[in-house]
């Protein structure tokens, strides 16, 4: 958890999150009518289990190997000039041609969209998809961007002094979506 | 955890954390050189100079595409074409830069420490590209990340640097970087042109090539300066070509499994004959190609830094 931060609520336990992916997984399956040229894209860090939770249930549903693959935004960041160290730069690994693909962009939260800003233009050095979707674990509002997603596990109006934590069993060691505020 | 300090100055100023940090940035900038739009937006604004006192070609070439690729704005001066040649400073010359709006002034230097000399006087922040004999960084991590990229780890393998240790800044910043990532080094060469106090590096001195070569998973073949022909120090061309150069049966000798590397530029049938420079254990042009990823991680590492003049001592 984030320092001199305290849980101020539970907003989902695993199992609720569990059902919010599979409901997505039926939402992309349903807009773009099944699977052909679909790719899911996970942004890091947590952006990539989740695109990797929504290709097993769409493998469940559809018996179907979707292809996934993982975007790092760091050189893309509209914030770099202001931040007083330089982040950490991890390798995009997608490995194919995202050219005419339908690609689902993939984070658990969406707040002022520039992560997604970053995402979108990261991405189009890498080719020219036909369509390029987003589905997102919790959009927490505040944006800064006219940016808005196509599918969403859960709607959370906040204030800017919260913090909306989804926590990952591949990286975190548990499943829950908490919302924090300062102590 | 990233780079603090305000400049880059050389490997014995590095720890391995941040060796290990370039490596792994210099990575992710590799997939940026292999795809087809070769350019990321990361540097837009900042501005990068060349400072090159010393002739190069790779080098300087290497920063310019690196600074580029990176979207900074570059712009190289060469000794030749400059005000340098009218007797200006090194200090004068990069002030009158800084002032223009420099974030990172790469500097080529005939004397050693001049990069530390820039980087304690001006406030943009200065990577050393090579002064004098004392060091270039840039060219052993380079090496490192190849040896790395190749044989999957620095730590217990053992390196050999063949040649005029030294008159060779790459060496030196090849012992210093190697040893702090656990490598072994071992060198060897004319016992005229290997300093007295290198052991002291933690390094195995050898006269022989052949033994030298024994166990070595790597060998690392430095230039034959010929300018330093006439220093006394040097045997003949033929009788080094005999001693040192790497050929076609030692190369066999030593087995599949050596990795040759050279920092170029070559002398072909002198310290390396054609055919082991273009064997298939040679990771020479691939040294090369590393370098522009290894020089973008460094641009990157440095030049985000919001630069106050506090930084100056």
């Amino acid at each position: 958890m984030e320092e001199g931060m305290k849980v101020k609520k539970e907003i989902m336990d695993s199992s609720g999150m569990d059902r919010a992916i599979t409901r997505i997984a039926h939402e992309i399956l349903e807009k773009n009518k099944g699977t052909d040229d679909l790719v899911l894209i996970g942004i890091r860090t947590r952006g990539v289990p989740l695109a990797n939770r929504l290709a097993g249930k769409i493998k469940k549903i559809e018996d179907v190997e979707v292809k996934t693959g993982i975007l790092d935004i760091t050189l893309y960041r509209d914030d770099l000039s202001t931040v007083s160290q330089q982040p950490i730069v991890h390798r995009t690994e997608i490995p194919f041609d995202i050219s005419n693909k339908k690609v689902v962009l993939v984070d658990d939260v969406l707040f002022t969209g520039r992560t997604v800003r970053a995402a979108l233009d990261a991405l189009i050095d890498l080719g020219r998809p036909r369509q390029i979707q987003l589905a997102i674990m919790v959009d927490r509002g505040h944006r800064e961007l006219p940016i808005r997603a196509d599918f969403v596990g859960k709607n959370l109006p906040t204030s800017l002094s919260e913090v909306v934590s989804v926590n990952l069993k591949e990286i975190d060691g548990e499943d829950s979506i908490l919302l924090l505020e300062k102590e | 955890m990233t780079l603090t300090k305000k400049d880059f100055l050389g490997l014995y100023d590095t720890d391995a954390e941040e060796i290990e940090e370039i490596l792994n940035t210099a990575r992710a900038m590799k997939d940026i050189l292999t795809r087809s739009v070769k350019k990321v937006p990361t540097l837009r604004g900042k501005t990068v100079i060349n400072l090159f006192y010393e002739p190069s070609t790779r080098t300087k070439f290497s920063f310019n595409l690196a600074a580029k690729r990176l979207s900074a704005d570059v712009m190289s001066i060469s000794k030749s074409t400059s005000s340098i040649t009218k007797g200006e400073s090194l200090l004068d010359t990069a002030k009158t830069m800084e002032v223009m709006g420099s974030d990172v002034v790469v500097v080529r230097h005939s004397s050693p420490g001049a990069a530390k000399f820039l980087a304690e006087n001006i406030s943009a922040a200065v990577l050393n590209a090579g002064d004098g004999a004392h060091s270039h960084p840039t060219q052993a991590l380079l090496d490192m990340y190849t040896i790395r990229e190749k044989l999957g780890r620095l730590a217990g393998l053992k390196v050999l640097i063949v040649g005029d240790i030294a008159h060779s800044r790459v060496a030196r910043s090849n012992i210093w970087g190697l040893k702090k990532m656990g490598a072994e080094v071992s060198v060897v060469g004319p016992l005229t042109l290997i300093p007295t106090e290198i052991e002291k590096m933690g390094v195995k001195v050898y006269s022989n090539l052949d033994k030298a070569l024994e166990g070595a998973d790597v060998v690392n073949i430095l230039r034959i300066q010929m300018e330093r022909q006439e220093s006394g120090l040097f045997p003949s061309i033929r009788e080094y070509r005999e001693l040192y150069g790497m050929n076609k049966e030692r190369l066999k000798k030593a087995g599949k499994d050596l990795l040759v590397m050279h920092p170029g530029p070559m002398n072909r049938g002198i310290e390396i004959e054609s055919s082991v420079a273009d064997s298939s254990q040679s990771v020479i042009t691939e040294q090369v190609k590393n370098g522009v990823a290894i020089r973008m991680a460094l641009l990157y590492l440095l030049a985000g830094r919001e630069i106050k003049n506090e930084d100056i001592d």
